[in-house]
């Protein structure tokens, strides 16, 4: 028993025995640090996960060395490896950046309990990505839910709607989970099987009304839980009032996260044998997908709470990768899985120079960004550099991810999608364009609550130039990213099966 | 109209499933009190576990205390009719079967034991499974011990202490015995009991979906906590847990004083 051969269970062991440790520590910077450094931990194993499923292929461990299907295995492949990274990069970033902004937005009493709940949060992310097992999934899925619920409460420092938007979520989530639980036992009941990889050869053949209202109810309870547009409810307000790390946290990770479990669940479970998935991509994913697009940008653009309006491009962006993944082809998977990882970058770095703000003026209110340039200029350039990310601007992760989405849009026959794409750009181009030209060409206020803003200090400044950065470089290196996603999306479509 | 009839009350468990469902999801959407929703949650949540546990149980099928042999492919397909036994499991068919002749019985012990013998020898972690064997012996005569072999690496104590429980069993079994003979048959259990004769084995329950559903309770009442919690909070920020007066006092936040009346006052 050698560390490397361990290695597949360490991301999720790392942070769950963490967490309560967390609780043992005494308040102040120490709750912070340990979890920061475990973070980076479970980021270091991650990495090394990447590196060795791209040498060895698909890395499948038996928990407690019980054989699949009966034990329950986690399955690395290419997909959920890069899934695996960025969860935990994401997570390295966020809590390095946190202590301030926790400092400020959150009830000092609570912080330890924060830090605990964000590591919790992270094991059940990690763990919904890594698992083999769909009965797993599920309780993953609520470890992550029920943390990121008891995460947004404590938004309620700053504002007490925080409690109720977590409590809406904490409704809408719990449907979504229990839909979900619903139609893995209807997939039990006709198969006599929870391993993933077991259930897609079993399935292999059979197309009855329990099959198909299981996939229903899996497709719609995980819609709810990644915010599928008219699913996306929970989402505006549980972003916005929870504190500014959280969002940051949650908002590039728990979506993309659920996204991965929609996919694998449409590629690798059920595949394309079973025709419900044709038809759920033509008359379900792409629609929606479109709909989600176009109708959240442009919600997006009257919003005057920056977070609120990011918080429904959030919902814009994941009709792009349900689009993505709907054209069922190896070019539109690997924009769906590529739009998944950059738009964490991009999503990242925007709520944390929001965060910034937030910190230093109080308000996430556009009115807090006027003329901020001045006060805090390397905010506002974090927060121009990354929202031009999000329209889709060359050089910028943004234009990669559009580019493989049009490139399968036409690919795929639907050279309107593609239209629709440029034009739902130019919305993000629009309400991008209002704080920037709020935070560059205003005004700063000589007086009333945000005079006084300065630049965020250097611990928050740095993890969010990295992500920046990161938006830029893989803007720039995008053989890194695009051909890991290509290679991803190749394997998922073979054990799919050719096209629908 | 009889096959309508029999679809339907053939499937009462699924029924009772979906009103449950039903009632929790419209409560959640229908109450404005955040207490009550929570209850709706739960009582939804409770609908699912009620689904999980239906769908493992077998008729006549029999608590899965000791895991059946068809280890490799069965217990999670419903086929659980393995040839393994259990210690209750020849008493309870020996009690349904009301008439059954000892000799019957006696068979049934012999290749419930050859079959487990033959598992035995697939290093199968087997103190359970010497606690089975022992009491299958007790309850027959010494024609079903002779078929039973020795099992290999046997922990002696352990089967003496076995042993010893099961030789408790007898008295119990001859009386549950006498009990059916006077009453005569239940026509259920004779149902039940040819059932599980005509597979000539014990029925197992499939146990996997009563270890999940323990599992999603815990869930549940994770759930429970945190929302009744987070009401808690609520209330303590707004003053009320109803819904549309919550509704009303943010509007009140966001844009002054309006049209709304009966919202409670805020602390």
């Amino acid at each position: 028993m050698n560390l490397a051969e361990q290695l597949p269970v360490l991301p999720v062991i790392i942070p769950l025995v963490a967490a309560p440790i967390t609780l043992l520590l005494p308040q102040g910077r120490a709750p912070h640090l340990w979890a920061t450094l475990i973070s980076w931990l479970t980021f270091a194993v991650s990495i090394a996960l990447v590196a060795m499923v791209s040498d060895a292929g698909v890395i499948s461990y038996h928990l407690g060395d019980w054989a699949p299907p009966l034990g329950i295995e986690y399955r690395i492949d290419m997909a959920n490896a890069l899934v695996l990274a960025l969860v935990s990069g994401i997570g390295a970033v966020v809590f390095a950046f946190a202590y301030r902004s926790v400092e400020r937005e959150v009830d000092p009493r609570q912080s330890t309990f924060f830090y605990c709940a964000m590591l919790i949060c992270l094991t059940g992310l990690m763990g919904v990505t890594i698992t083999g097992d769909a009965f797993n999934i599920f309780v993953f899925l609520e470890i992550s839910s029920l943390s990121t619920y008891a995460l947004i409460a404590m938004g309620a420092k700053s504002d007490r709607r925080a409690l109720t938007a977590a409590f809406n979520y904490l409704v809408m989530g719990t449907i979504g989970a229990t839909f979900f639980v619903i139609g893995i036992g209807l997939l039990y009941q006709a198969t006599g099987t929870l391993n993933l990889a077991d259930l897609h050869d079993r399935l292999a053949g059979q197309s009855n009304r329990m099959v198909e209202a299981g996939f229903a109810f899996i497709v719609v309870g995980i819609g709810l839980k990644l915010a599928m547009f008219p699913l996306h409810l929970w989402l505006p307000n549980a972003y916005t009032y929870a504190p500014s790390a959280v969002s940051a946290f949650i908002a590039a990770t728990a979506t993309k996260v659920a996204v991965y479990v929609l996919i694998r669940f449409f590629y690798s479970v059920f595949g394309f044998d079973f025709a419900f998935v044709g038809h759920a991509f033509t008359y379900v994913l792409l629609p929606l997908g479109l709909a989600g697009m176009f109708i959240a940008s442009l919600v997006a653009l009257f919003q005057d709470d920056v977070k609120r309006m990011l918080a429904y491009s959030s919902v814009a962006q994941i009709g792009y990768m349900l689009l993505g993944l709907s054209f069922a082809t190896v070019e539109g998977l690997t924009a769906s899985l590529v739009h998944i990882l950059n738009h964490a970058l991009m999503k990242g770095a925007l709520f944390m120079a929001v965060a910034c703000v937030v910190f230093r003026t109080g308000s996430h209110s556009i009115q807090a960004f006027a003329g901020l340039a001045k006060r805090m200029p390397v905010t506002t350039w974090a927060f121009i550099l990354s929202g031009l990310s999000l329209i889709g601007v060359p050089l910028t992760v943004g234009f990669i991810s559009k580019w493989y989405l049009l490139t399968a849009a036409f690919a795929a026959g639907h050279g309107y999608a593609a239209f629709l794409i440029v034009a739902s750009s130019l919305i993000a181009m629009v309400y991008i364009g209002r704080v920037a030209e709020m935070m560059l060409l205003r005004e700063p206020p000589s007086e009333g609550p945000y005079a006084a803003a300065k630049e965020a200090p250097m611990s928050m400044l740095i993890p969010m130039w990295v992500l920046v950065a990161a938006n830029i470089y893989f803007g720039v290196r995008t053989d890194l990213t695009g051909d890991l996603a290509v290679r991803a999306a190749e394997a998922l479509m073979l054990v799919a099966g050719g096209a629908p | 109209m009889d096959g309508w009839i029999d679809f339907v009350l053939g499937r009462y468990n699924y029924w009772i499933a979906i009103v449950l469902m039903m009632t929790g999801l419209y409560i959640v959407y229908e109450r404005g009190n955040l207490v009550k929703k929570v209850v709706g949650l739960n009582l939804f949540q409770t609908s699912v576990f009620i689904f999980y546990i239906t769908i493992g149980k077998i008729a006549g099928g029999t608590a899965p205390i000791y895991i059946d042999g068809e280890l490799e492919h069965g217990g999670s397909e419903g086929e659980a009719a393995g040839e393994g036994a259990l210690h209750e499991a020849p008493a309870d068919s020996a009690n349904t079967l009301g008439d059954a002749t000892p000799p019957d019985i006696t068979d049934k012990i012999d290749n419930a034991t050859q079959s487990l013998h033959g598992k035995i020898t697939n290093d199968f972690p087997a103190n359970d499974l010497k606690a089975g064997l022992e009491s299958l012996k007790s309850p027959a005569d010494a024609s079903a011990g002779a078929s039973l072999h020795t099992p290999p690496d046997v922990d002696a104590g352990k089967i003496a202490n076995d042993a010893l429980a099961a030789v408790e069993k007898p008295p119990a079994l001859a009386l549950d015995l006498t009990d059916t003979s006077l009453h005569g048959p239940d026509a259920a259990a004779n149902a039940m009991g040819e059932a599980a004769h005509q597979v000539s084995e014990v029925i197992y329950t499939n146990p996997l979906p009563h270890v999940l559903i323990l599992t999603a309770i815990v869930v549940g009442v994770a759930t429970t906590a945190v929302g009744l919690a987070l009401a808690v909070r609520i209330r303590e920020a707004y003053g009320t847990i109803e819904e549309d007066e919550l509704e009303a006092l943010d509007h009140i936040a966001e844009f002054g004083e309006g049209p709304v009346a009966g919202a409670g006052t805020a602390s």
